[in-house]
């Protein structure tokens, strides 16, 4: 009983780190590719509008950087504090994407700091291009071997078990587990697409304060189609991702689709609530329709939740998770699909209010999504740690001092966070893009400001 | 060689890289505030935000690679370490994370704060205070395990005068290294104002340097018999680093070749550090983690090697390319770009 606390607060201090940190590693690996199109579209049109817009989202970019380089420190670390036996078992196996991952932060990190540095510094303007893509291939490869880690703790792979833990590791085999190829497809076309709408948001949040016009237009443009290319991708692989689970992880898909008893012709369901009997009431019921999302094939038998031992089944409010993730996504793909129609048709103005409004809210909603995507991968797999091989309970510290480390840690995300925000929106507020336009290039200058 | 001496090898080699790029960055922070309080702001601070700038992320990474190194090459460390260092491990994350990220509201936020300055000073000494106590442990006789179950005595810790030299040494070393540095780094950008400063820092800091050296030495040899005696095969290596010191030091006094001064604080911190490391052997956690015994499987261990010279050719390159950008670009360096 004694270690029942520590388990319960190192769960609640790995969420905590995690939920913060996803929202800027989100952004450390979709806002580099971002900076890399808007500047390679600026500079092959000579138009310095995409330069300047490059330029200043790698300036905000800095700040969560930051962030996101001190929160992944921090998870980095606490996953030996905070789980200690798990990492002892599992480090024979994960320290070595874990290891990649460093690598791949490190080359980032380098050619982050020579693009930050060098706006000016060379006669072709290609060159400094060419150092930004050094930073989206590290970031994609961070997120990618971050996500094998994450996808073999789903379904581990690769190794026998002898009589001290594993035995027989193969590498590659345990890197390259059935859930890394869908986890890594899902993760970077939703940071992507993240990304993509947050910086829409922002762009959409100039043109409504009647800022800089075309400077604005422009982004929103570029935004909003790179917005609605990554929903589209997004969309693919949440598709591919579910039919992975069924095929291996059955309990976590039945279980977010309130999917109690195998059968065919299963119905897809959206919101309402579980009555006293345990049955799914005030549904919205798609008939057929999870059997096609599984198998696709609206005959196929889909596995429920009763064929699990009940200690074995994730928890019931993860359905919610999943629900709002895939809402959102269709919300995205929509949203961003309207405002392209929209400026194909000459006689509507795609950059009216209401468009405008909802395009900001994408942006956060999108953030959100993210993270209702993340619990609901991770609770999904409860009560493992290791899926199939050691609990939750079993891994975790049995130091007595997780309860006050939850606190300080706490205090210290909500200080990173506020202060980076007012600290974002000073850099902003202080330096606005017209005077910045006006004074690095005259001669586009108030032409543009009607 | 076996892959346990490769992997701790390399290990080893990249927390000797951090604690000398650490050092640095971590001294500097707290030259920026002390300069600060005394008013001698205009004289340095520009001279360290611009080396700092584009470097001070890629400090981080030498740590994130040392410790997910060890855990991946001794998973058994994970167990021991990870238990008993939950509280100061975690003190030393907030700490960090707290210095990393008010560097950057600091340097990119559009106004400049006396409170974040402070903090990114302070957190400057206290880091390497906090880090040091996982090098303490290592020696054994603070963490214990009974029943199953892993503790850190932290009365023993704090009473124990080896603890407090360790944190002593770590401190006043970072300062010494980084003055050192910064003098190299001054007198490249021919800044003779900011040079006359820091050469004097680095003067100051020599001698606490190599008393802190010579006490921690002394209090290991009451603490950890075994290691005291090792120590001693391995003499020549602490004598080359004494050797170096004095060159270093002979060489920042006369006021002239800092660049080699710098190098030979490098080489002395090289050979203590080594010196320290290889006596220390078998053993990574004194009693409870050896090398041979508690190393991952082969294969991971091969995998891990394979990767890392992989890596390296991925990063010495870039790193070059990053020092000659920024650090030996003499334009650069005097503010011109």
């Amino acid at each position: 009983m004694m270690d029942l606390d520590p388990v319960l607060m190192s769960r609640l201090l790995t969420t905590i780190t995690l939920v913060f940190h996803i929202i800027f590693a989100t952004l450390g690996v979709g806002v580099p590719l971002m900076i890399s199109i808007a500047e390679f579209i600026g500079i092959k049109k000579k138009d310095p509008h995409y330069i300047m817009l490059a330029r200043r989202w790698a300036r905000g970019f800095i700040i969560p950087v930051a962030i996101g380089v001190v929160t992944g420190t921090a998870i980095g670390l606490q996953l030996s504090l905070l789980w200690p036996e798990f990492m002892q078992l599992g480090g024979n196996v994960i320290s070595l994407p874990l290891f990649m991952e460093v690598f791949a932060f490190f080359f980032e990190a380098i050619f982050l700091g020579i693009y930050m540095y060098t706006w000016d510094r060379f006669k072709n303007q290609m060159t400094h291009w060419w150092l930004s893509l050094p930073i989206v291939i590290g970031g994609g490869l961070s997120a990618f071997f971050i996500t094998t880690v994450n996808a073999f703790m789903n379904t581990p792979e690769g190794f026998k078990i002898g009589k001290n833990g594993f035995a027989a590791i193969n590498p590659l085999e345990t890197m390259f587990n059935p859930a890394t190829p869908t986890k890594v497809f899902h993760v970077l076309t939703s940071a992507y697409l993240t990304v993509a709408a947050i910086l829409a948001a922002f762009a959409a949040f100039g043109l409504l304060r009647k800022k800089t016009r075309e400077y604005h237009k422009k982004a929103l443009k570029l935004t909003v189609t790179l917005t609605f290319i990554f929903a589209i991708f997004t969309a693919i692989a949440g598709d591919v991702s579910a039919k992975f689970l069924a095929e291996y992880q059955p309990e976590k898909l039945a279980a977010a689709e309130w999917h109690f008893e195998t059968e065919k012709n299963a119905d897809l369901i959206l919101f309402g609530w579980l009555n006293e009997d345990n049955e799914p009431t005030g549904v919205i019921r798609f008939p057929s329709l999870l059997s096609f999302l599984a198998f696709s094939d609206f005959d196929a038998e889909v596995i429920g939740l009763e064929e699990f031992p009940e200690e074995e089944r994730p928890p019931l409010w993860i359905h919610y998770m999943f629900d709002l993730m895939v809402i959102i996504g269709f919300f995205l793909l929509g949203v961003s699909f309207l405002y392209l129609i929209l400026s194909k048709l000459k006689r509507w103005n795609e950059n009216n209010k209401f468009m405008l409004w909802l395009l900001i809210l994408s942006g956060p909603l999108a953030m959100l999504a993210i993270e209702f995507g993340w619990i609901y991968a991770e609770e999904g797999r409860q009560p493992w740690i290791l899926r199939g091989y050691m609990t939750v309970e079993e891994a975790a510290t049995t130091s007595p001092y997780v309860g006050w480390m939850f606190i300080l840690f706490l205090l210290l995300y909500i200080t990173l966070g506020v202060i980076g925000v007012v600290v974002l929106r000073k850099l902003f507020k202080n330096n606005p893009v017209e005077d910045e336009l006006e004074k690095k290039y005259p001669s586009i200058e108030k032409g543009d400001n009607q | 060689m076996s892959y346990e001496i490769i992997g701790i090898t390399v290990l080893w080699l990249f927390l000797y890289g951090y604690l000398i790029v650490a050092s640095v960055d971590f001294g500097a922070g707290f030259y920026a505030y002390y300069a600060k309080v005394t008013k001698k702001d205009h004289i340095i601070n520009q001279l360290i935000s611009r080396y700092l700038s584009p470097v001070w992320e890629v400090t981080n990474v030498f740590f994130v690679f040392f410790f997910v190194g060890i855990v991946g090459f001794f998973p058994d460390s994970a167990y021991y370490y990870g238990t008993a260092l939950l509280v100061p491990g975690s003190i030393a994350i907030i700490l960090l994370a707290i210095r990393g990220s008010f560097y950057a509201f600091e340097n990119y936020g559009s106004k400049k704060s006396n409170v974040y300055m402070f903090l990114y000073g302070a957190t400057g000494l206290l880091i390497p205070a906090s880090l040091s106590i996982a090098l303490t442990l290592s020696e054994g006789g603070f963490i214990k395990e009974e029943s199953g179950t892993v503790s850190l005595d932290y009365f023993a810790l704090f009473a124990s005068p080896y603890s407090w030299s360790v944190v002593f040494l770590a401190i006043v070393s970072v300062l010494f290294i980084s003055a050192t540095f910064l003098t190299f780094y001054a007198a490249r950008a021919n800044d003779v104002k900011a040079l006359k400063l820091v050469r004097k820092y680095a003067l100051f800091w020599g001698t606490p340097t190599i008393i802190a050296a010579l006490t921690t030495f002394i209090a290991l040899g009451q603490h950890n018999q075994r290691h005291y005696q090792n120590m001693f095969d391995y003499w020549w290596m602490f004598g080359l680093s004494v050797g170096f010191f004095m060159i270093a030091m002979w060489l920042i006094y006369q006021g002239r070749r800092y660049g080699l001064a710098f190098i030979s604080v490098m080489l002395q911190f090289f050979f203590a550090f080594f010196g320290y490391g290889v006596s220390h052997l078998p053993y990574i956690l004194d009693p409870y983690i050896t090398v041979y015994e508690n190393a991952t499987h082969e294969s991971t261990g091969i995998a891990l090697i394979i990767v890392f010279i992989a890596g390296l050719f991925l990063l010495i390159p870039s790193l070059i390319l990053l020092l000659r950008l920024f650090l030996f670009d003499a334009d650069y360096v005097k503010g011109k770009k």
